[in-house]
């Protein structure tokens, strides 16, 4: 052995030794890779300071979407979608009560997944942000100016709508899919009342394009696509050289239709499915398919009056595989596949293959030939598939294990998550070589690199949106919020920056650049452009009204004090309608308003808006009601009584601010 | 006069509708509360806010403390003042066509003293504002007034105001400085040709 072996020998056994100790010695305390030496820096952002970007991030189970300043990991504002919200009173006020009406009635909750904001050219515009609720099948529009959910429209013939809400290139159309197959009514399917193991008879999915209009935002539903009765999982409209075309992924090309963790994960292969929208939307201009009844509910804040209302859609357009020739394709792609990315360019489609050791990824130009040359091996339904060699780029190895979702950044590098190996994996676009991989706290679910999913991502940040929180945080009990971790990726090797806490469970977020959305914002709503029915513009137009058991007060407030603040002459049996207007006209004086022993949640009245809450008093008695937003130094003092006599008592109507009544 | 003084006093009189364009004066109220700046502007017909709303934020913020709200429709300077200027400007005219120093002279007389009486009376509206309060106000505060100055600034409580003359103002000065140069020149032109003559 020569001197420089042995010394080589000595040297790598002192680093083993080294590691050994490290490990032996349990090092709780540091096992994160913190990434840079001034990672501290990076994320801080001064006091009165603002973030380079605004995340948009799903809340999961919590039903809305909450808002994050990057680099900071701020938590900045949580938009009320699909859950009744009683911090503010959304769901619960008359002007916003209709927002979450259903076929099946009031649901009061979703299940928030995948948030896109509205794009032109293939970039963000920061105009809206679509979302879907999972549970019950529906789609919702937030304006960006006002941080609002301005419309929900219900997606018919779908369970489990999971593989939405994906936006096209220039928002023509958000995508939603059915994720767990039903059958679906005559003349469409053979009914809906059929035995459960009569799946692969009577079960089907269903894709549905939502048509958004360019100027007010408003969906509608534009027509559905009737597919096998596969678990449409996730979904993205392509960009670029394929923005006609929209991609799914699905499993359970097995059918079954129970004990899914097996009976779903038999066959090697399941599915991409492909669509060139651009055609599907032609086949429907052009007639084709059948129209269908249906009962969905779609639920718009009126334009002019900002007070929401629900109308039933009752037809539907549904075209069949076979109205889309040459339109429509299955990919094969290994195993159980979850996500899918476009790349910027649009020529790769990446999946993940959770089930599978490597990450597909498949040429769109290739594709094109494979569609060209009829390059396909059978058909599924009339649904030609396409020959999983001809169309792949490549596979990308050592992935990592689980492979769920692919982002970009700008410089022409993809990044994929891990569920099992708990880490996300950088690699080469064009060659698919791993560059670079780092451990993440703990099973990353969706990724987010930001911009990630456009023509020209912005890149700089990566976002874990990690399932399991467990110890990276002071612990709150058995539930805790998940836990995101940023990721600088400006250099050749990502740097973990930033744990935050986040609330829900987000499965899906998006970045924006802060410029795109901050100067645009509603600062206040103009008295003179309220246009709600129930509007008191001055102290002065303030009364209360009573056309029999129906009382409606038209109150107003501003600081310090509510008018009226007295009032008499309501009795038990009555139902009231307080309307609030807020008469202030100046950014961040919202006041709240509560009413003791009201079986409604309390509302918070921005300044110019008007909010409606119903009261049924039960028992005679005066009770207070007070301001619940610290308006002033005066705020404690901003309150009222409102006397309560029992039905049959002569009480007149009386009321009024300062005076006797 | 001379072809010079006569263009300078044609400029005087033109640039008092300046103040049709712009505020006369400016009050800015700095306070934690408000990063997004409040204020108003003071025209010689109106009142109106720095920023939309300003007018109303700052009412609402004085009835704690029982000030009378500024409502520029009851303020009957603001119907008087536009003639006031007006009279100032064409009367500047009547002084280039009729040539005449004494004239010239009454002209500055008058302008000088509507000037006097608009910023005394000024004073005296910011007087009133800031000492007549009423008695039922929730905040009150023994010895203490909330007259904002004239010129300058002043720690009203939480409220740091300054007021300071806007572009119109500015320009009534100048208008009455050309005056005042024309008259100075004119006169001293005339010492010099009696000299010679002498």
């Amino acid at each position: 052995m020569s001197i420089k072996k042995y010394l080589k020998t000595i040297y790598m056994g002192g680093i083993s030794l080294i590691v050994t100790a490290y490990m032996i010695s349990g090092c709780t305390s540091q096992k994160t890779k913190i990434g840079g030496g001034d990672a501290a820096s990076e994320v801080y952002v001064a006091p009165g300071k603002h973030d380079e970007f605004y995340s948009f991030m799903s809340g999961g189970w919590s039903g809305n979407v909450s808002v994050y300043g990057i680099p900071s990991g701020r938590h900045l504002y949580t938009i009320p979608v699909f859950s009744q919200t009683p911090t503010n009173g959304y769901g619960y006020t008359e002007e916003t009560k209709a927002l979450l009406n259903t076929s099946f009635g009031m649901v009061p909750w979703g299940d928030t997944h995948h948030v896109q904001p509205s794009k032109t050219n293939g970039e963000y515009d920061g105009r809206w942000v679509f979302v879907n609720d999972r549970n019950t099948p529906r789609i919702a529009r937030i304006d960006l100016k006002t941080f609002r959910t301005d419309e929900i429209i219900e997606i018919p013939n779908t369970g489990g709508q999971h593989a939405s809400a994906f936006c096209s290139s220039n928002t023509e159309y958000i995508s939603a899919n059915t994720e767990y197959s039903i059958p679906l009514p005559k003349p469409l399917g053979s009914g809906v009342d059929v035995p459960i193991s009569s799946y692969k008879k009577n079960f089907h999915g269903t894709i549905s394009l939502i048509k958004v209009d360019q100027n007010t935002g408003e969906m509608n539903i534009g027509f559905q696509i009737e597919v096998p009765p596969f678990d449409y999982d996730l979904g993205r409209f392509g960009l670029g050289v394929s923005k006609d075309w929209v991609f799914y992924t699905c499993y359970n090309s097995e059918e079954a239709h129970t004990l899914l963790e097996v009976n779903a994960s038999q066959k090697d292969k399941d599915f991409v499915l492909a669509v060139n929208w651009k055609k599907a939307e032609q086949a429907a201009a052009d007639g084709k398919g059948q129209i269908v009844s249906v009962n969905v509910d779609h639920n718009l804040r009126d334009p002019e009056t900002g007070v929401a209302k629900t109308e039933v859609i009752k037809q539907v357009r549904v075209l069949k595989p076979s109205d889309l020739t040459g339109a429509i394709y299955y990919m094969p792609a290994p195993k159980s596949p979850h996500g899918i990315n476009v790349s910027p360019d649009g020529e790769y489609i990446a999946e993940g293959g959770k089930l599978s050791t490597v990450v597909p990824v498949e040429s769109f130009t290739k594709m094109q030939q494979a569609i060209q040359n009829n390059d396909t091996t059978g058909s599924l339904e009339g649904i030609p598939i396409l020959k999983y060699e001809s169309i792949l780029a490549y596979e990308v190895k050592n992935a990592g294990l689980g492979p769920l979702h692919v982002e970009y950044d700008d410089q022409g590098h993809a990044y994929n998550s891990d569920f099992i190996s708990s880490e996300i994996v950088k690699w080469d676009l064009k060659t698919g070589k791993v560059l670079d991989r780092h451990p993440a706290y703990y099973s990353t679910g969706h990724l987010t690199v930001a911009g990630g999913d456009t023509r020209h991502p912005y890149g700089k940040y990566l976002i874990a949106l990690n399932k399991i929180t467990k110890d990276r945080y002071l612990p709150t009990g058995p539930e805790m919020f998940a836990g995101e971790q940023l990721f600088d990726i400006s250099g050749d090797k990502m740097k973990l920056i930033l744990d935050f806490p986040v609330e829900g469970e987000p499965h899906n977020a998006a970045e924006l650049p802060a410029s795109l959305i901050d100067t645009g914002q509603v600062k206040y709503f103009k008295l003179s452009d309220n246009r709600n029915p129930y509007v008191t513009r001055t102290e002065h137009d303030t009364k209360v009204v009573r056309d029999g058991k129906r009382v409606d007060v038209y109150m107003t407030a501003i600081r310090s004090h509510f008018t009226p603040d007295n009032i008499e002459g309501i009795k038990v049996g009555d139902t009231v309608y307080l309307h609030v207007t807020n008469i202030e006209q100046e950014w961040d004086i919202p006041h709240g308003f509560a009413m003791k022993g009201n079986l409604n949640s309390g509302m918070l009245i921005m300044p110019g808006e008007t909010r409606s809450t119903i009261w049924k008093p039960q028992n005679p008695g005066v009770y207070p009601f007070y301001c619940t937003d610290f308006c002033s130094a005066l705020h404690q003092e901003m309150q009222g009584y409102v006397r309560v006599s029992p039905a049959n008592s002569d009480v007149k109507l009386a009321y009024g601010t300062n005076k006797d009544l | 006069m001379k072809l010079k003084n006569k263009i300078l006093l044609v400029v005087a009189s033109i640039i008092l509708f300046a103040v049709f364009l712009f505020p006369l004066w400016k009050i800015h109220l700095d306070a934690p509360q408000y990063p997004e700046g409040l204020g108003v502007n003071i025209w010689i017909h109106n009142i109106t806010a720095l920023h939309p709303h300003n007018l109303e934020t700052i009412n609402d913020l004085n009835h704690y403390i029982g000030m009378k709200a500024i409502e520029p429709d009851s303020v009957p300077e603001l119907k008087i003042m536009p003639y006031a200027i007006i009279f100032i400007a064409v009367f500047g005219f009547i002084v280039i066509l009729f040539n005449n120093r004494i004239l010239l002279t009454g002209w500055l007389v008058t302008f000088t003293g509507m000037a006097i009486a608009g910023i005394t009376d000024f004073y005296l509206w910011l007087y009133d504002y800031g000492h007549n309060l009423n008695p039922n106000a929730a905040i009150k505060i023994p010895g203490m007034s909330f007259q904002p100055p004239v010129f300058g600034s002043r720690q009203l409580l939480n409220i740091h105001v300054t007021s300071f003359p806007g572009l119109g103002g500015i320009l009534v000065v100048l208008s009455l400085l050309i005056g005042i140069y024309v008259l100075v020149n004119e006169i001293i032109s005339s010492k010099k040709r009696k000299l010679q003559k002498g």
